[in-house]
């Protein structure tokens, strides 16, 4: 182990963590700020109470979230300070703006939403939320602006020995970071329509709060069926736009080893790393793979072996991580179109078989969520930047191994205990069920 | 308008802005379980900074980013060779930031003493840890062309130690104020007589500051140079006689707010002092990192000035608009009634 290697585990390990607790945020902020308008629209003490219930457990996933993502910001430094040298003058931009523009309008309107339930009046009170989501929104769009230059650098120069931006609409509109974007910010939306959806039908299968808990599935299962099916749409745009920026990560995803035209795709397959080929490649749809990527049947798709060895990501986990996602995506636009049948026709507690389905598959976005990173990062190797900086040439030269080893074993210990208690709470919160509301009190106990 | 002056004095003020606005959030972290005889008053004191805390935490992660954007060879390399340090100030901030949210979440003594503690530890350790930073940024890194030869233990010099004192004692001062301004009662009396207590050491410490400032550090050349930037130091130390003199006269807003003077002048004498390094080498001045050698782009200092001078004014006014919506005084009646507090 070098500190090369520790470092990028070290990445690895504390954005995936981060990333457990960022989707529902920016999925589960939008369905609480849509909970309580309909409060402000209708006067129904139910939606208030469904914004509080689903924004504690917001608040409490919200936190670990925030201080988790300090980490991604210090380690960019820390870990990878020759990759901060070199194109610090362009990638740190949309991290600047990412703390001007979404971080302080999301971390003053959480306060305003969380202590200002008397302070404010109704309607801002729901406005407040809807700006702490603009916000989380936001800060995503300007993080996978900054990630999508990295994919697919664009509006910059080489100049005085690193890349020197000199076109800031080019990075802004990169078609690369804005097509991840939109495919992140539906994914979150998932995670947040599958949340409610798993914690209500929980409920309802305890025959607790009946009423509240099939309003909240029903507006979850519009949300989920909504965000899964734009999900799958954007995700085969991106995947198209990766075809054409990044043809040795998309090679990797279909493990497509030599070019060809009119490329099959097969539907079971499983790479071979050491012989460079397919172990099983069997059901192939002839031409689908060049008609996804390119629109056209006849289109050539670059194999694997095309790229020179030191230019080729990992092909097994690429190829699986990206088989397993497209498979979850799958599975959940089926899912939550049968949710909203169920819920519409009043059918959802006739078939209990289908809540505790759903209850099992709360983690399920969550893991498709990961996997899509996997696909995205894993793929790009061993490029940081795509084509102009290797992973190997950007970590921190002054770093000693011993360093790297403690911040690493400190990570994993904090992460881990915090996790913990974070699940732990979450699943308390979400067990207890909403507060009472008590006729003219402004109801019942935390603490 | 030379730009890199431009994001100099931005560098300063979002440093300045973030010390005074979670100077407060930290001391008084640091205080709770001392002022705070019980859980009720404890929750006062966490509540008093409940809507605000995280909002004043950005302004670190913004100045982090700013530097990023407009500096980042002095990002790269401050970050990297102040590896060990980060690591626990990032530790410290994580278990701060969860400790508030997570504290009300259980009712048992246990849980409760548990986050207390790691309230108090994870306040403590920011605040020293920038000070012993920023003091070792003033006297300047070990670095030349080979790179850095510091290590954990050299940052741990009288001077850092110093400082980080320093800053540790101007945050318990601050947070004092803090929570007699936004509690009532027995604790808003407690946290008053605890400020006049601190004050004495507070000064104490500035004025050893200040003196060995002038044997451990170039800070003051530039003030020989341009005497009348000596306004900022002057104003610091005003503030800090004023922060004893308004506590005398009972008026402990108004030392509150001298507080607040006082932590913008002493970040602000630091920095004029670096001007124009933003980490000088104590080895060799050819290896400072300058606010010309350490730069951005004229390009991206440009594109960064409109964003800054677009959003930041933006920002400012909803955090003032934010801070007068939740004024006035945390009782202890009303966190035990508001089931949506901390």
């Amino acid at each position: 182990m070098d500190v090369l290697t520790l470092s990028r585990l070290q990445f690895a390990i504390t954005s995936m963590f981060h990333f457990i607790f960022v989707p529902l945020t920016l999925g589960l902020s939008v369905l609480v700020a849509m909970m309580e308008t309909r409060y402000v629209l209708s006067g129904n003490e139910m939606y208030k109470r469904m914004a509080k219930f689903w924004g504690k457990l917001f608040l409490i996933n919200f936190a670990l979230g925030v201080v988790t993502g300090i980490t991604m910001e210090f380690q960019f430094g820390m870990n990878w300070a020759e990759y901060s040298r070199y194109v610090g003058d362009i990638f740190g931009a949309p991290l600047a703006i990412e703390a001007t523009v979404a971080f302080f309008m999301e971390s003053v309107f959480i306060g305003v939403w969380a202590f200002g339930w008397d302070k404010v009046s109704k309607r801002f009170h729901a406005v407040s939320i809807w700006l702490v989501a603009l916000a989380t929104n936001l800060s995503g769009l300007w993080i996978l602006l900054a990630n999508g230059w990295m994919q697919h650098p664009v509006g910059y120069v080489l100049r005085n020995g690193r890349a020197e931006m000199v076109d800031f609409m080019a990075l802004v509109t990169n078609p690369f970071g804005l097509l991840k974007f939109g495919h992140q910010i539906v994914s979150g939306y998932t995670v947040a329509g599958f949340f409610v959806m798993g914690i209500s039908a929980y409920h309802l299968l305890k025959a607790r709060n009946r009423e509240f808990f099939r309003a909240s599935f029903g507006m979850a299962a519009v949300f989920a069926l909504v965000a899964s099916i734009m999900v799958g749409v954007i995700g085969d745009f991106h995947a198209a736009d990766v075809a054409k920026t990044q043809p040795a990560k998309f090679a990797a995803m279909e493990a497509v080893w030599n070019s060809c035209n009119n490329a099959p795709m097969h539907l079971i397959a499983f790479p071979d790393e050491k012989n460079e080929c397919n172990l099983v490649s069997a059901l192939p749809v002839p031409g689908l793979l060049s008609f996804l990527a390119f629109h056209d049947t006849n289109a050539q798709i670059r194999g694997i072996t095309s790229f020179p060895k030191d230019e080729r990501p990992p092909v097994l986990p690429v190829f699986l991580s990206f088989r397993l996602m497209v498979g979850l995506g799958t599975l959940f636009i089926i899912l939550s179109a049968a949710g909203l049948f169920l819920s519409k026709n009043g059918l959802l507690e006739k078939y209990p078989m289908f809540l505790k389905l759903l209850v099992l598959c709360i983690p399920l976005p969550y893991i498709a969520n990961q996997l899509g990173w996997l696909v995205s990062e894993v793929g790009r190797q061993p490029w940081i930047v795509y084509g102009i900086m290797k992973t190997s040439d950007a970590v921190s030269k002054s770093l000693e191994l011993s360093q790297v080893i403690g911040s690493l074993l400190g990570f994993t210990l904090l992460y881990g205990l915090l996790g913990f208690v974070d699940i732990y709470l979450l699943a308390k919160f979400a067990r207890k069920g909403p507060e009472e509301s008590h006729v003219g009190a402004t109801n019942a106990f935390r603490n | 308008m030379d730009l890199h002056i431009v994001w100099f004095v931005l560098w300063g003020v979002l440093w300045a802005v973030y010390f005074m606005l979670d100077g407060f959030v930290l001391g008084a972290g640091m205080l709770h379980r001392v002022l705070g005889k019980n859980d009720l008053d404890r929750r006062v004191v966490i509540n008093s900074f409940g809507p605000v805390w995280d909002g004043n935490e950005v302004w670190l992660i913004t100045a982090g980013g700013a530097t990023f954007a407009a500096f980042p060879t002095t990002y790269a390399l401050m970050f990297s060779y102040l590896y060990t340090p980060l690591l626990l100030l990032l530790f410290a901030l994580i278990v701060r930031g969860v400790s508030f949210e997570f504290r009300s979440k259980e009712e048992g003594a246990t849980w409760r003493g548990c986050w207390d503690w790691a309230i108090v530890i994870s306040s403590f350790v920011p605040a020293l840890l920038f000070g012993v930073a920023f003091g070792n940024i003033f006297s300047g890194l070990p670095m030349d062309q080979a790179g850095y030869h510091g290590s954990l233990i050299a940052l741990l010099n009288p001077y850092g130690i110093v400082s980080g004192l320093l800053f540790v004692m101007l945050f318990l001062e601050h947070g004092a104020l803090y929570v007699a301004v936004k509690s009532t009662g027995d604790l808003s009396r407690r946290a008053e007589s605890l400020a006049r207590t601190l004050w004495i050491p507070l000064l104490v410490v500035a004025v050893v500051f200040l003196g060995y400032t002038n044997f451990a550090t170039k800070l003051y050349d530039n003030y020989l140079k341009a005497p009348v930037f000596l306004v900022v130091p002057l104003l610091a130390v005003a503030a800090l006689v004023g922060v004893r003199t308004l506590l005398g006269m009972g008026n402990t807003l108004a030392a509150f707010a001298s507080s607040c003077v006082t932590i913008l002048g002493v970040v602000g004498t630091g920095v004029i002092g670096l001007f124009p390094n933003l980490i000088p080498s104590n080895m060799d001045s050819l290896y400072s990192l300058t606010i010309y050698n350490s730069s951005s782009s004229e390009y991206t200092l440009q594109i960064m000035t409109g964003v800054a001078f677009t959003f930041v004014p933006v920002v400012i006014l909803y955090k003032i608009w934010v801070y007068r919506l939740f004024r006035g005084r945390i009782t202890a009646e009303a966190v035990a009634a508001d089931h949506e507090a901390y």
